[in-house]
């Protein structure tokens, strides 16, 4: 197994050349998330690229489906899907949509419209409650979709039923679809509103990687109570000229940009 | 209604371990027997319906297959993108189940009318969409759903509704409640069907001898199950919900194609003028123009206008 570090490394190059090459959208947010893919995928989640659909798997689920391409790269990197579909993103008859597809191997639910992974996965967490099985859930949010009222119901509701197994990771990037987070619907303080509805919490640097696995190899942090990894990021983060910009949730990398971004990655076209 | 459908459902649920019922903070007096019996297949998700719908595509994935439990709109409009992409796109067997179908619960206001739903649920396209006349087709529903798991809407009475027909049927094809010998037949689904047999026995007086369908399954139709409809020159459409995208909507679009010169339909839904208005399920139908003497008038005039 490759390491977490070469693994995020791995998920921003393929991530970068598969939204340059279907001329796509939304880079910043799948930066900004590389690193914790990156852990989960290389150490954390117990899947079987063999075998997807492995009974005991973990269930990982992308609730900010726009962010696809970084899942699809952990994927391919893992075995998945080969890495030469990745070249099919997004292009006319891939299944590699442009919004994360459970048509891919490896992928657990389609999303797109926020505010559905977290339900979801709290439904699959209560059924291991009740099939008495040791599968966890780790659901990966961003901090805009946050704003979405389906999560709060979810959030009030898994700690009701002591769901433990289950993982809420926020891509805490600062910046949603139209600017900051801080002016469109401020989430602070977004670690004590999770303790006031009975999460165990956890704040990290969400790339730095000692503290990502730190975190999640010692899941429930609480038993009875379902655990939130607050994980401060950079939209953008590893390129420099598309950090913290609101312009990389939408914008294109031109030929140029993407070497230039590439090159700041250490590799070649 | 619904007490037919709990009872059915703890029957169904003793022989199949994958049938879960998760309540949306609704049911008082009718879910607890099932509640007491499964209490490992029972969740109170609380007043959430998003969350609710979301929770019950997750256990379906996980193999169970959920009936989600709330009344009116609430688990269906208050929650459609839940069941459009959740359970309809990942093709995941919830089956929701909605009580207080048309005006049940008239007096409780536009909030608790739903005369729109079967429009906004049939567009998801890939769901099966249920609508009983009576406590038998109720309990003929959820067997029927037990063993046939996949994306579904049931749509329920309230309480107290009487038993319309011993007929059984097992596909949800149109049922012929009432024969007739004329050229002319009613349609209906929901319990409306009690006022359509009405209106039947009304034209009966003035000699316009009417057949009578119930058509428990409104969604998918084939042409396999109008086949039954396709001998009437006339068809009368009846149902507790407006017009737009219900019963006649669905029938027109199936049959349409195939339908023989001469051969004609008419939609007897509810009125628009029934919106906001408030009083007794009867009271309101009346208003909205699906009382008995409403529906037997509407079709003697079309039918003596032809």
């Amino acid at each position: 197994m490759i390491s977490t570090i070469e693994m995020a490394r791995r998920i921003r190059v393929e991530s970068l050349k598969m939204v340059a090459r279907a001329r796509a959208s939304h880079i910043g947010g799948a930066l900004s998330m590389s690193d914790l893919l990156g852990v989960l995928y290389a150490k954390i989640l117990q899947v079987n690229p063999k075998d997807a659909e492995w009974q005991e798997r973990d269930r990982f689920i992308l609730s900010k489906g726009h962010s696809t391409v970084a899942v699809y790269a952990a994927l391919a990197l893992r075995g998945f899907i080969s890495p030469k579909e990745l070249e099919t993103y997004a292009q006319d008859g891939s299944r590699l949509m442009a919004h994360v597809s459970h048509k891919v191997p490896g992928v657990e639910f389609s999303t797109g419209s926020l505010g559905h992974g977290l339900p979801f996965g709290v439904g699959r967490a209560l059924a291991a409650k009740r099939l008495n099985r040791d599968w966890r859930v780790f659901v990966l949010l961003s901090d805009g979709e946050l704003n979405e009222g389906s999560n709060w119901e979810s959030i009030l509701f898994a700690p009701q039923h002591r769901l433990d197994n289950l993982v809420a990771i926020i891509d805490y990037n600062k910046i949603q679809s139209l600017g900051s987070v801080v002016d469109i619907m401020d989430l602070h303080p977004l670690a004590d509103k999770f303790r006031s509805f009975r999460w165990a919490v956890r704040e990290i640097d969400g790339h730095n990687h000692d503290e990502i696995l730190e975190a999640l190899t010692s899941v429930p942090w609480e038993t009875g109570r379902p655990s939130v990894l607050i994980a401060h990021t950079v939209k953008g983060k590893g390129v420099d000229f598309m950090e913290n910009l609101l312009q990389w949730h939408y914008s294109t990398p031109k030929p140029e940009q993407l070497e230039l971004a590439l090159a700041q990655l250490e590799i070649k076209i | 209604m619904r007490t037919a459908f709990i009872e059915q459902l703890i029957i169904d649920a003793r022989i199949n371990p994958r049938i879960f019922l998760v309540v949306g903070d609704l049911g008082y007096s009718v879910v607890e027997p099932f509640a007491n019996e499964f209490p490992n297949r029972f969740l109170n998700a609380g007043v959430a319906e998003q969350n609710m719908t979301g929770v019950a595509a997750g256990l379906a994935a996980e193999g169970y297959h959920v009936f989600t439990y709330s009344i009116g709109n609430f688990p269906t409009l208050r929650c459609l993108e839940q069941i459009r992409n959740d359970v309809v796109y990942h093709g995941l067997p919830v089956t929701v189940v909605a009580v207080g179908a048309g005006l049940a619960y008239g007096s409780l206001g536009h909030s608790h009318h739903a005369i729109q739903d079967i429009a906004i649920m049939r567009s998801l396209g890939e769901i099966g969409i249920w609508t009983p006349s009576d406590p038998g087709e109720a309990r003929a529903c959820v067997k029927h759903l037990s063993v046939n798991p996949r994306p579904s809407y049931l749509r329920l009475g309230k309480a107290g509704e009487p038993k319309l027909h011993e007929i059984v049927w097992d596909n949800g094809s149109p049922l012929q409640i009432r024969g007739g010998d004329s050229d002319l037949a009613i349609v209906a689904c929901g319990s409306i069907l009690e006022n359509a047999l009405k209106a039947a026995d009304l034209l009966d007086r003035i000699g316009i001898r009417v057949t009578v369908f119930s058509c428990p399954k409104v969604h998918p139709l084939s042409i396999k199950d109008v086949s039954v409809l396709a001998g009437f020159r006339r068809l009368a459409v009846v149902e507790e919900h407006l017009e737009s995208g219900g019963l006649f909507s669905a029938l027109h679009e199936k049959m349409h194609r195939t339908m023989r010169e001469g051969q004609l339909m008419l939609s007897i839904a509810l009125s628009s003028s029934v919106l906001g208005r408030v009083g007794s399920q009867s009271y309101l139908r009346e208003i909205g123009g699906l009382g008995p003497d409403s529906i037997a008038a509407k079709i003697f005039e079309w039918k003596s206008s032809l």
